[in-house]
């Protein structure tokens, strides 16, 4: 069987009423997919912290999500962004800039505030360890799951697409880890939510250079 | 040039509203320019230019089966330009060469580029054996014997659904066993 070029051009044309779904909505299937991975290991191996309800009062506590999830959805814009083969990061790196951006608010506001703790105690804080392994764990599901769904797309970039997927998906696996963990200081989070998503960004830059290719 | 690119956008809205002649057209009126891009790219390379084929239909493949990422409110060219870009640079590195293409390739469209419409990929006539039996009927009734989709569902007993399936599928994992040689 061969198939000249006029010949692959009224196949193609012929093919034209196959409708395929768009990118963000295989991208949020995958991503709803996975998440019960990661929500169920979260509960059997961690749990919310058990003072959750005094917490939640704190602003400290509260600005964990508020970067955590800014990353998540600084993540899911630019990765839809870039799943299009003429797309540069140009005017969605900033983006990222937002959960930077609190952060560092949360490091001033914490440095004006009188502080029952050393620097140094709030920074290297208890939970360190635990911290620099279940964000990577829990969001290795959701990084799969949003290869998955960006491969759907035509990135032209494929390591910085994987990247972006590996920043996406730790930020929602650090949403689920920051209701666990007691510590609140925007030093720890600075230190080790930063070294944990890099981690997981750094895996999706090689596992999106291999499997983003179209 | 730009009245040509207006064209070009104005055809692929027609073609995503599911208008196929359109979309037909379309696509025959880009190919002489993906082949001269081709053909030149294969050139710098040092590469045989009977080549181009291989890359002209691996684009068409990608056009088609990536145009849901083509946000219809912005012009056409860009984006196709952009896929074939991606699909050059990939076939020239798998040739074993690094070479760097210049976006300008696509821009200049040579008029008196050969028309070789009758030609045939090698690398795709080596894939299309190795696809499952009922996508290669569907295919060959379709692309090599112009049978309607509807006929080609009464020759095969198939529902007209099962046929788009079938051929789209076909198409698919064409692409996927392309990208894996």
């Amino acid at each position: 069987m061969r198939m000249d070029t006029d010949q692959l051009i009224r196949t193609l044309a012929a093919d034209n009423a196959y409708r395929v779904r768009p990118v963000g909505f295989v991208l949020a299937l995958a991503l709803l997919a996975a998440a019960p991975v990661s929500i169920l290991t979260f509960f059997s191996e961690l749990g919310v912290r058990p003072d959750v309800m005094v917490a939640m009062h704190d602003p400290f506590f509260d600005l964990k999500f508020a970067v955590t999830l800014a990353l998540a959805a600084a993540g899911i814009t630019a990765g839809l962004h870039l799943s299009r083969p003429d797309a540069s990061l140009d005017g969605y790196g900033w983006l990222f800039l937002i959960p930077c951006g609190i952060l560092a608010a949360g490091i001033a506001g914490e440095a004006m505030l009188p502080q029952r703790l050393p620097m140094m105690t709030r920074l290297v804080g208890s939970n360190s360890r635990v911290c620099m392994t279940a964000i990577p764990l829990m969001s290795l599901p959701l990084l799969a799951a949003s290869l998955l769904g960006l491969r759907h797309g035509a990135p032209a970039r494929p390591a910085l697409t994987g990247a972006v997927a590996g920043l996406m998906s730790s930020g929602l696996a650090a949403t689920l880890y920051a209701s666990h963990c007691t510590d609140d200081s925007p030093l720890f989070v600075a230190i080790w939510y930063t070294l944990a998503t890099a981690l997981v960004t750094a895996i999706g830059a090689l596992a999106g250079a291999k499997v983003l290719r179209f | 040039m730009r009245e040509r690119e207006d064209e070009w956008t104005g055809l692929m809205r027609s073609a995503m509203a599911g208008d196929g002649a359109a979309y037909h057209r379309l696509l025959k009126a880009v190919t002489p320019v993906l082949r001269g891009a081709a053909r030149r790219g294969l050139a710098r390379a040092g590469q045989s230019p009977h080549q181009a084929e291989d890359i002209v239909q691996d684009i068409l493949l990608a056009v088609h089966l990536k145009r849901h990422t083509w946000d219809a409110n912005a012009p056409f060219a860009p984006w196709l330009f952009a896929i074939a870009r991606n699909k050059l640079i990939d076939a020239l590195r798998r040739r074993g060469r690094r070479v760097f293409v210049n976006i300008d390739d696509f821009a200049e469209l040579l008029p008196d580029e050969p028309k070789t419409e009758r030609a045939t990929s090698a690398e795709i006539e080596a894939q299309l054996k190795t696809l499952p039996a009922r996508q290669r009927e569907v295919l060959q009734s379709i692309a090599v014997e112009s049978a309607s989709i509807k006929d080609t569902a009464e020759k095969f007993a198939m529902s007209e659904g099962a046929v788009r399936v079938a051929l789209h599928r076909a198409l698919a994992s064409l692409t996927a066993r392309l990208r894996k040689q």
